[in-house]
């Protein structure tokens, strides 16, 4: 399995996405620039955390509108894997991929700690390595993490199981709706998490709860169909 | 229509610009006639305090600033530390108090950003970041929004750019009511054979201008630095500079990208007085001239003049002598990023500093002069007052131990300060392998196995003004512990010196003894000082600051594997006390927040004790054989093994000796650690540090969950996390009411 990942001035986990991807697949992702149109044939398209044009417009709002979104889209259409971390989630609701918006925290501030995760669908292509129910720690870090949406599109996301991560034991660290943490497209080829789980993979991050995602995401072998 | 260059030169002029009558005699005997308007800007932003030293230079030459490790010691943008296998660490720290204290957010957010710049100018990539941020009383009524301002202003720069904030200080003092200080530390990493300097060589080749364009904020910022605050701080709100953390982050990328391709001769960031200082800086370092046209620079105001051009401290900005054949190659890369690329001048043979604007030369100064003729000052100073002893039979005992220990964990200055950095990107670049709250950040060296470096910023304004001379080598003496106490072996360090009017004798005075206390730890450690910043004029009506010389340490831990942590030990684990028991309550926390008083001596530094009992811990982390470590400083013994519990969310039983309870337990004696060990080894690491000298005793074992030390105190760890989480929080929130409950 092959990945890209995205580059966009102003990004800023790029460099620990590549890396994490690395380490567990043992090959570095190919890299597309902003200005990029097409997408190289691969198997998981990747947008980091950051702050994309400095986030002076809505986060995400920019980038959402830049050629290589368009690409994109395309892959994502095209039943591609596509996954979004933090700004990568909110470019993804910018761009229409995904529903519902990303609000300021309801603390008003950027957060960063330690979270659990509830892995509430572990029927996707990108939670397999998880048991449903499974807790999960995760790193966040961001200001804008507050997941809004619409009470029919939650219903939706609800009944469709397109809820697959869930803020769990207390620790929704932004006041997201229903502690939603992260959510996967109709499809459940795309999916946007605010939490950071690149950054959660190897004994020097003290857990490797998140490698199970990429793991997931990359078909790699010990991970269940 | 044409930009007016030409004011009249007057007397007001000259004082308004901060230079004196005889600095002014000196321009006129320096020239042979009067400066242009654009010649008096660039003579006060080159002569004033923060950019010139010339109170300090005098004492700061005393420092030891070489060792075998030393690549680059002061006097470049950064000082540059070797790390073995080809990598060097590159770091620096520097104020941005008074900026921070007219307009907080922007304040801090660009003195981030100036730091991050002089780092990765020299070809670092930047990798962790620190904060010393000291605020007035809480309960005066600007310090909530000063704070709330500052760490926003922090951690919006340095979340955007995404550099981890792995340490830093926060500490609250009604001597900061007028004057909070901001003390932005960073590091980054870079290769020894590719290290970037600001000196220029070789005559008529281009003169780039890279980054940001330039506007008419923070004109007249380095000068305003250098002056005491009045009422009348409102108006200086416009020398504020505006941060932008994405166009830095883009010009981080562009910089290192460029420096690949072997464009670069010399670089230099536009930081205090931005173009005046970059250009003169190159030009002076490698013997030549430097000739710019203005009507080249990049700008985002209209009609501003020579005079705003040059003293323009817009931030983002980068000046860089190319080499010519590869001009197109560099500007494509600036052009990817978005930036500003422009040839704005050239390199003479001729040793002058000429500025171009509208076809008219408006400036032409001797470019060594600039700097060299910089008037230095040996200003007179005042020998400090010594306290007399105080032995602690003479310091009053409280009933309750406990109530007195939850105090010190919840008062504004022992409290966590996890409210602080939570709102700092401490995760990012995936290497933070300690994070704020233990005694050091660490990260990982990217790239190698097993390689780490460790961080540490550490001063006790208490103690410096108490005794300047001692309290100057406490401050590099608890900076080497905090990193030894990670495992580390403490390598260089930066220092941010900040005081009051160095015009007055007693100020004078702290700054000569604090730097000779400095100088003295820095060459009994070997922990030379290769960077730092000096900022004076810390005062507000007249009253200065707390005498605070920040010291930020830099330690190489050679295998992380083996690192300390403060927490990582569990029930049935040892606890141990290295350094022997406390006995000093002279200036201590016990005395300032439980007794509210403030007298003494503050704890003496023995150098060779210091050294003898760190080396001894760190040969004993390295060998695996202590689980977790905490070193004792602000409330002693007691509140260090609290801390280490709450940290583990284990308890202990402790002893506390034969000797005075509350010294025993709040006694602030120096190079002193507790070290929690596995119950097999309690008795080889005793051995051990009796054959190194080293005094210890067994504390107890840990255990439960309640911190009890005898009949004197036992508390359960949720009401010490109680007091100890809760007041920052409730302080920011605006509940915060006069504990009651002070022994």
């Amino acid at each position: 399995m092959k990945a890209a990942v995205i580059l966009l001035p102003g990004l800023n986990r790029d460099r620990d996405m590549i890396a994490a991807l690395t380490k567990i697949s043992g090959t570095p992702p190919v890299t597309v620039w902003q200005t990029d149109t097409a997408i190289p044939d691969v198997d998981l398209v990747v947008i980091p955390g950051g702050f994309s044009y400095g986030d002076y417009l809505r986060c995400g709002a920019i980038a959402a509108r830049m050629p290589v979104l368009d690409a994109v889209r395309r892959k994502a259409a095209e039943g591609v894997r596509v996954m979004g971390v933090c700004n990568g989630f909110q470019i993804l609701l910018e761009a229409g991929l995904l529903p519902g918006a990303l609000m300021r925290n309801a603390s008003l501030h950027f957060v960063c700690r330690e979270v659990k995760l509830e892995v509430a669908n572990a029927d996707t292509a990108f939670t397999r390595g998880y048991s449903k129910g499974q807790v999960i720690r995760c790193p966040v870090a961001h200001h804008d993490g507050n997941y809004f949406a619409d009470a029919d599109t939650l219903k939706r996301l609800e009944d469709n199981g397109q809820v697959v991560f869930r803020y769990a034991e207390g620790t929704n660290p932004n006041g997201s709706m229903h502690d939603i943490a992260g959510i996967v497209n109709e499809a459940g080829n795309v999916l946007g998490m605010m939490p950071h789980p690149e950054n959660l993979i190897e004994a020097a991050h003290g857990g490797d709860d998140g490698r199970a995602l990429f793991e997931s995401a990359l078909d790699l072998a010990g991970v269940a169909g | 229509m044409t930009i007016p260059n030409d004011i009249r030169i007057t007397e007001d002029l000259i004082a308004a610009h901060g230079l004196k009558p005889d600095e002014y005699q000196r321009i006129l005997d320096l020239i042979g006639r009067e400066p242009s308007f654009t010649e008096l800007g660039i003579f006060s932003a080159m002569w004033n305090e923060h950019c010139s030293y010339k109170s300090s230079k005098k004492w700061l030459r005393t420092l030891p600033t070489s060792g075998p490790q030393v690549i680059q010691g002061p006097g470049e943008n950064a000082g540059v530390v070797d790390i073995g296998d080809g990598d060097c660490v590159v770091f620096k720290m520097e104020s941005h108090n008074h900026p921070s204290y007219i307009e907080p957010y922007q304040g801090a957010a660009t003195g981030v950003g100036g730091i991050l710049r002089d780092v990765f100018t020299m070809g670092a990539r930047p990798v962790a970041a620190m904060n010393a941020l000291r605020f007035g009383e809480p309960d005066h009524a600007k310090t909530r929004h000063l704070v709330s301002g500052v760490v926003a202003g922090v951690g919006g720069y340095g979340n955007s750019f995404g550099v981890p904030t792995v340490g830093g200080e926060v500490e609250f003092d009604a001597r900061y009511n007028g004057n909070c200080l901001v003390n932005a530390f960073a590091a980054g990493l870079a290769k020894t054979d590719a290290i970037f300097y600001s000196k220029a060589e070789g005559v008529g080749l281009p003169v780039v201008y890279l980054g940001a364009k330039t506007g008419r904020d923070g004109v007249g910022g380095a000068t305003m630095a250098s002056a005491e605050f009045d009422d009348s701080i409102e108006e200086k709100r416009p020398t504020v500079q505006v941060g932008d953390p994405f166009t830095e982050k883009c010009l981080l990328e562009a910089c290192l990208e460029l420096m690949q391709t072997g464009a670069v001769i010399a670089i230099q960031d536009m930081g205090a007085a931005g173009l005046t200082c970059s250009a003169v800086e190159m030009g002076a370092k490698g013997d030549l001239g430097i000739e710019l046209d203005l009507d080249c620079v990049p700008v985002r105001e209209e009609r501003m003049s020579a005079y705003e051009m040059m003293l323009s401290e817009s931030q983002e900005r980068m000046l860089m002598v190319l080499r010519p054949e590869k001009e197109d190659e560099a500007k494509a890369i600036f052009v990817k990023w978005g930036l500003d690329f422009a040839i704005v001048g050239k390199t003479t043979d001729d040793l002058r500093f000429r500025i171009v604007h509208q076809g008219e030369e408006v400036a032409n100064l001797p470019i060594k002069d600039l700097g060299d003729e910089a008037p230095e000052y040996d200003r007179p100073w005042m020998e400090p007052g010594r306290h007399a002893p105080l032995p602690a039979s003479n310091v009053p005992e409280v009933e309750d131990y406990g109530a007195a220990l939850l105090t010190l964990l919840g008062s504004a200055n022992g409290a966590s300060r996890r409210w602080v950095w939570e709102q700092y990107d401490t995760l990012i670049q995936g290497n933070s392998l300690q994070i704020p709250g233990g005694d050091a950040g660490v990260i990982r060296v990217d790239g190698h196995e097993t390689k780490a470096l460790a961080f540490s910023s550490d001063v006790t304004p208490r103690y410096v003004e108490a005794d300047p001379y001692e309290g100057g080598k406490q401050a590099v003496a608890e900076c080497w512990r905090n990193l030894t106490a990670t495992g580390a072996l403490p390598l260089a360090a930066t220092d941010n010196l900040n005081f009051g009017n160095p015009e007055k004798p007693e100020i004078m005075g702290q700054l000569v003894k604090a730097i000779e206390g400095i100088g003295e730890a820095c060459a009994a450690l070997d922990m030379p000082i290769v960077s730092g910043n000096v900022s004076l004029y810390n005062e507000t009506n007249g009253v200065a600051i707390l005498p605070t010389p920040t010291i930020g340490g830099v330690g190489l831990i050679p295998d992380w594997g083996k690192m300390a942590r403060i927490g990582t030990f569990s029930e049935g684990d040892v606890l141990i006390l290295l350094g022997g028991d406390g006995t000093h309550l002279g200036q201590s926390v016990y005395l300032r927040d439980v007794l509210g008083e403030a007298y003494g001596p503050p704890p003496p530094v023995d150098l060779v004790i210091e050294k003898r009992n760190g080396e001894f811990l760190r040969s004993a982390i390295s060998n695996g054989q202590i689980k977790a470590c905490h070193d004792i400083s602000d409330g002693g013994m007691i509140v260090a093994v609290a801390e280490m519990c709450m940290a583990a969310g284990v308890g202990a039983d402790i002893d506390i000796g034969d000797g005075a309870v509350h010294a025993a337990l709040f006694g602030e004696d120096q190079a002193r650690y507790v070290v929690a060990v596995g119950s097999d080894l309690a008795n080889w690491l005793t051995i051990n540090a009796e054959g190194a000298g080293v005094p210890f005793r067994i504390l107890g074992t840990a255990g439960g969950n309640a911190l009890t030390a005898g009949a004197n105190l036992s508390i359960s760890l949720a009401e010490m996390k109680k007091a100890h989480e809760s007041w920052f929080p409730d302080f920011m929130a605006g509940e915060f009411v006069e504990s009651a409950d002070a022994a």
